[in-house]
């Protein structure tokens, strides 16, 4: 059966830097990081916030498919989804590192040629 | 606050990948296609209940050391192409060979647009090493890809045909 489309965004890079523009957000994954699988209630006794507030960037951060939540009995798990954060990482980050690397290794090399 | 074990030791991973639902069934389950991507090796699945799990080194890994068998486990569910549950025991390290077996269950769901969500729930109860192995977070290179890099490459050679660049 075909479902509505689905609920992560990393597909589109945008949805996972708008989410982690926000400072309560990374503090929730940071959360999450720490000790995985929290509830809506766990995750906000350790917010200054609503429970409707913290609701809210949570939806967000579940649409970037940085946090995927999972039904257990009665209970609603958030559990942090690093995927998005490693493409991130190697699309952005890896990358560019990578460059710098080899223009370093590439003077290292016209250097010692040069002795 | 309290939590249960169950939710403390379970760890998820999801990615969107488009592909037709089948494509990424073989891509799990046939050995033509795991030698293509992550660490490569290839699987040999008994898809049945109870059937057996091998994940089989290649010759690089052999070169280096490594067991023949990387992996073992059976199979607990196969509903092709949309959720396979198994148990997942690496061998090739001796202090996770000597934890508990652990949980592994992927799940591909179609989405509108032909994207399939992919996500694997890693149950590690037991096992600490392999809880801490999984993540990645490290130089896939070395071995500390993980789930997330192994889930990132077979997206990359599904959606591109080629891997990603190393």
């Amino acid at each position: 059966m075909t479902q509505r489309s689905p609920n992560v965004g990393n597909v589109d890079d945008d949805h996972v830097f708008r989410a982690l523009a926000d400072p309560t957000r990374r503090f929730l994954l940071d959360l999450l990081f720490q000790r995985d699988g929290r509830t809506l209630k766990d995750l906000e006794s350790g917010l200054a916030m609503t429970r409707f507030g913290v609701m809210k960037h949570l939806k967000v951060l579940e649409h970037a498919g940085l946090v995927v939540t999972r039904r257990s009995g009665r209970e609603k798990l958030h559990f942090l989804n690093a995927v998005p954060i490693r493409m991130i990482h190697d699309r952005w980050i890896g990358k560019y590192r990578e460059r710098r690397v080899s223009a370093l290794l590439a003077l290292k090399t016209d250097l010692e040629e040069k002795d | 606050m309290i939590m249960t074990d169950k939710s403390a030791t379970t760890q998820v991973y999801r990615i969107v990948i488009k592909a037709r639902p089948q494509a990424i069934w073989d891509a799990i389950t046939k050995p033509e296609w795991t030698e293509r991507y992550g660490y490569g090796g290839s699987v040999e699945y008994d898809l049945k209940v109870g059937g057996r799990y091998r994940h089989k080194a290649s010759a690089e890994m052999k070169a280096v050391g490594l067991p023949d068998e990387m992996i073992i486990g059976e199979v607990i569910e196969s509903d092709p192409p949309r959720k396979l549950v198994q148990t997942w025991h690496p061998l090739f390290d001796a202090a996770s060979a000597a934890e508990a077996h652990t949980r592994l269950t992927y799940e591909i769901k179609e989405h509108q647009g032909g994207v399939c969500t992919v996500t694997i729930t890693h149950e590690v109860a037991g096992a600490p090493m392999v809880a801490g192995m999984v993540p990645g977070g490290g130089d896939p290179a070395r071995g500390g890809g993980g789930w997330p890099w192994v889930l990132s490459d077979l997206k990359s050679l599904l959606e591109t045909g080629s891997r990603m660049s190393a």
